[in-house]
């Protein structure tokens, strides 16, 4: 008895600074409309900030501590606004993309500076005083400060709820949440409303993080590691509601500390089986509320063009010169090479469902990984060879894609990015913790070509000929009735029913489709490095394939091709300098600040520049707007 | 001519308003077939009903004999029932004719097609079906620039397409110049009058309903309340008192709402 009353109160526990984190999250999302995923960055700044804090103030005691967590969550507050003045203010208008890649870019960005400040080693904070003791409850040793927490969750939550309902500011957080057009008609100042709240969101985080140091050593990882869990939690309340992601983060963490007991490995996916299962029943959170998913709106898309003669000329052109690379090249050129590829065939199949199909996805890296996981697993355990496994291991994604996909088109907007996301994370835990299939964290090596692929001109021509290959099937299918029938569904999911399309089976259709393929640019990587690891279905991979999308240009075919090509080789250039992630976030951040249209735009805007200085008097602008060249 | 569309006694409620209370009417093969009624009365509502983007809480809907209650808007529309909204619903980031080929292309059961060129697919029926609404012009713009009464029009040309039985047409001059105006409803007339395909439409302005017409439903807070020509309509006491709020009948201002 005693025992599982211990186990409830940390479950309790947990839940109280899951809770602080994710309400946080929630409040800037609901009224900002941002997925901020520097919100776990701002929670590693509030741990750090009040480690130093507090290790100093130590001598005051008590005083020291409290007086310690609070400054560090107001000076998390600062520089929540700091970033919100300076960055996100600017993109809020943005498709969720943009501010989802950009949110990550700030992420990438802090955790630099956070190493070059405290340095890459764990640090252990100091105990509250005077709650760094154990009290017995029926006979369990439970830390006090476990206690204080679950005074603490309600308390923060209690305080916010009279916050929302008792002053005119509250009231208009509380209306900018569900109506934003509204309080833009009434005249209030949105971009004071948006700060203050962007701060009170930060404030939490810190103050989520601050409270942390005496439970766990202050790391580098903690802004990933928690940014998942918390989006779990604002998503099962529902994006903007407080008292949702309260009711979440106590469903999540106590579901969890009996969940462990039965079957410890649960633990890293239950979170996320958790959230697929709510948004299945209710598909905008516990208390969400319809219409709080969607983003701003979005200007149409120029209507697709096909390539140009000229274009066309220089893609082949393209394949041409790729194909006599191994005749010059060395071998480690043809190494970068075939990650290009395989990078250009995995951001292609992404953007035919975020581009062409409107749907956003947060977790493409799943079909990526599942392809190159089957292929593994085949090899490995079935002792097939490579050509067998690169047949299986589409299959594989696909099939992967298609169950997933079922439940994903049912949703829209950020709840599907968070279930596509879900979809993800799972995969990963399952492979991360199945050690005895997956090898875990050792991954699954020996994964060779067959003998008459195995050098790299070999493999190389291999990898250029199935990724040419998927990016031709990708593009084929976008200029065909299905990708066209794809872009009308995104435009107007009412007029396509009405001309007698299935909209749902037609979206899942184009995941299942797009996952296959990613699921073969999976199995392409798989071959080419010998060894697959869990790293290729986490977060981060994910969040490679939409930079990629994002940098080449979401609204043109060819965006994906040179946004993953350049991608690659920045990538491969930067990630061997110390700070590398600070550089590539200040990359993305420029990109989306200064050339939200990608390097596709901004390549057709010097084309048309240039055109129009050799020939004076075309209107380039009228070029511009005449469609897109794909 | 037998009736192309029966129905009987439909009923919606949304929470405590009930919208549409036990609608019945007919409608012939080759009938121009008005449905008015002030702002509220359930105009869009019925046509929700009757091809499928609602389910009625009672009632039944049967196009040629066979029930249409209970299937989707997309099987609908395979039955020969045509659509077009209120509130223009296009695909923006494609032509005008690239819209109307997407209409040929789901008739012709092709939208999995993953090779063909979907532009270059019933591009001469489409352009015919731009000609018959004065559109060939405009075939290659964005639908984007598009002014709105021109998407109005667009949205004819895509219900066309499929040679339905049946059109209902919502609102389909709401926005449009009043040249534009007539210009769309005579069009409408002259396709009716070749007898095949039969029309409802809702509409503001009652120049364009008596014009055109050849019956017409008046509904009121969700029911019936006459039925008749338009000198029935014009006569008839109770029409009158609900349309008196602000003058004669004749003079009936639409009230913009889109
Ligand atoms: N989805 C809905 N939920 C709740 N009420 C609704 C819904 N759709 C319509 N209504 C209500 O039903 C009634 C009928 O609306 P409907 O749109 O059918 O009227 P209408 O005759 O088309 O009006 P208008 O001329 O303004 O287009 C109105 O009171 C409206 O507010
Ligand atoms: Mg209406």
């Amino acid at each position: 008895m005693g025992f599982y009353l211990a186990q409830l109160l940390t479950g309790l526990a947990n839940a109280s600074s899951l809770f602080l984190i994710a309400c946080g999250l929630s409040i800037i999302f609901g009224v900002t409309r941002i997925v901020n995923f520097a919100h776990g960055s701002f929670y590693m700044l509030g741990a750090y900030l009040s480690y130093t804090l507090v290790t100093h103030l130590s001598a005051l005691g008590a005083l020291g501590f409290w007086g310690g967590v609070l400054v560090s969550a107001l000076l998390v507050g600062v520089i929540g606004l700091l970033v919100e003045v300076l960055i996100l203010r600017r993109i809020y208008r943005a498709p969720e993309l943009f501010q989802l890649v950009a949110t990550f870019g700030i992420l990438l960005i802090i955790e630099d500076a956070a190493l070059a400040i405290w340095g890459a080693q764990d640090l252990l904070g100091p105990r509250a005083p005077g709650l760094s003791k154990a009290v017995r409850i029926l006979g369990e040793p439970i830390p006090q400060y476990d206690l204080a927490l679950i005074v603490i969750g309600p308390v923060v939550l209690g305080l916010i709820w009279l916050i929302f309902h008792r002053t005119r500011w509250g009231v208009l957080v509380r209306a900018a949440t569900q109506d934003r057009e509204m309080v833009g008609a009434l005249g209030v100042n949105q971009a004071l409303l948006f700060s203050s709240a962007f701060f009170l969101g930060s404030v939490m985080a810190g103050l989520g993080g601050a409270l942390q140091i005496p439970r766990e050593a202050v790391n580098l990882n903690m802004d990933l590691s928690v940014i998942g869990d918390a989006f779990v939690v604002v998503v099962i309340g529902g994006m903007g509601s407080v008292t949702g992601a309260f009711i979440a983060a106590v469903l999540i963490s106590v579901l969890n500390a009996f969940a462990v007991l039965v079957f410890p490995q649960i633990s890293l996916v239950l979170p996320f089986i958790v959230m697929a299962l709510v948004l299945v029943v209710r598909p905008y959170g516990l208390l969400g509320k319809p219409g709080s998913e969607k983003g701003a709106p979005a200007d149409p898309e120029a209507p697709l063009r096909p390539l140009n003669p000229a274009g066309r000329l220089a893609m082949g052109a393209v394949v041409v010169i790729l194909a006599l690379v191994p005749l010059v090249s060395a071998d480690f050129t043809m190494i970068l090479l075939v990650d290009v590829l395989i990078a250009v065939l995995f951001a292609a199949s992404l953007h035919f469902i975020m581009g062409t199909g409107g749907m956003i996805s947060f977790g493409h890296a799943a079909y990526f990984g599942v392809g190159a996981y089957a292929a593994a697993l085949v090899v490995k355990w079935l002792g097939l060879s490579m050509v067998p496994a690169m047949i299986v291991a589409p299959v594989a994604s696909g099939l992967a894609a298609l169950v997933f996909g079922w439940f994903c088109v049912r949703l829209s907007g950020v709840y599907l990015g968070m279930l596509t996301l879900a979809a993800a994370q799972i995969v990963w835990g399952v492979t991360f913790q199945w050690q005895d299939v997956t090898g875990g964290d050792d991954g699954i090596i020996g994964v060779w070509p067959a003998k008459w692929a195995s050098s790299e001109t070999a493999y190389f021509y291999l990898a250029l000929v199935l990724c040419a290959g998927g990016v031709w099937l990708l593009r084929r299918a976008a200029h065909a009735p299905f990708g066209y029938m794809l872009r009308g569904i995104r435009d107007s999911e009412i007029r396509a029913e009405a001309i007698g399309v299935d909209t749902r089976f037609h979206q899942w259709m184009a995941f299942t489709f797009a996952g296959t393929l990613a699921g073969l640019a999976g199995v392409v990587s798989a071959f080419a490095k010998g060894s697959v690891f869990p790293d290729v279905l986490n977060i981060s991979s994910s969040i490679d394939a939409l930079i990629m999308v994002l940098l080449g240009g979401i609204h043109t075919l060819l965006g994906p091709l040179l946004g993953a090509s350049v991608f690659v080789l920045i990538e491969s250039w930067v990630t061997r300098l110390e700070y590398w992630r600070f550089i590539f976030g200040l990359i993305i951040l420029g990109v989306v600040l200064i050339a939200p249209d990608g390097l596709a735009g901004a390549l057709s805007r010097l084309l048309a520049f240039l055109k129009a200085r050799i020939r004076p008097g075309t209107d380039t602008k009228k070029e511009a707007l005449h469609g897109q060249r794909s | 001519m037998g009736n192309v569309l029966e129905v009987r006694s439909l009923s919606k409620s949304f929470g405590g308003i009930r919208a549409v209370r036990d609608v019945s009417f007919d409608l012939k093969r080759g009938e121009f077939l008005a449905l008015i009624g002030p702002n509220g009365a359930g105009k869009t509502t019925c046509f929700n009903m009757l091809n499928g983007y609602l389910r009625p809480d009672t009632g039944s809907v049967k196009l040629l004999g066979r029930e249409l209650v209970g299937i989707p808007p997309r099987k609908v529309w395979r039955m020969g029932v045509g659509r077009t909204f209120q509130i223009t619903e296009t695909f923006r980031s494609m032509t005008v004719l690239e819209n109307v080929q997407m209409a040929l292309i789901s008739h012709n059961r092709r939208i999995f097609d993953l090779f063909s060129k979907a532009t270059a697919l019933y591009r001469d029926e489409a352009l015919k079906l731009l000609e018959l609404i004065g559109m060939a012009a405009q075939a290659d713009r964005p639908c984007a620039e598009l002014a709105y009464g021109d998407l109005k029009q667009l949205e004819l040309a895509i219900a066309l397409a499929h040679d339905p039985d049946l059109l209902l047409m919502d609102e389909p001059t709401a926005g449009m110049a009043p040249n534009e105006r007539i210009a769309l409803m005579q069009l409408t007339a002259d396709i009716v009058a070749r007898g095949h395909v039969s029309v409802i439409f809702t509409e503001h302005d009652m120049d364009v309903v008596f014009a055109h017409s050849h019956r017409i439903l008046v509904l009121n807070r969700g029911e019936l309340i006459a039925e008749g020509t338009g000198d029935e309509i014009r006569a008839n006491a109770l029409v009158q008192e609900v349309y008196l709020g602000g003058g004669s009948l004749f003079h009936e201002k639409e009230t913009a709402h889109a």
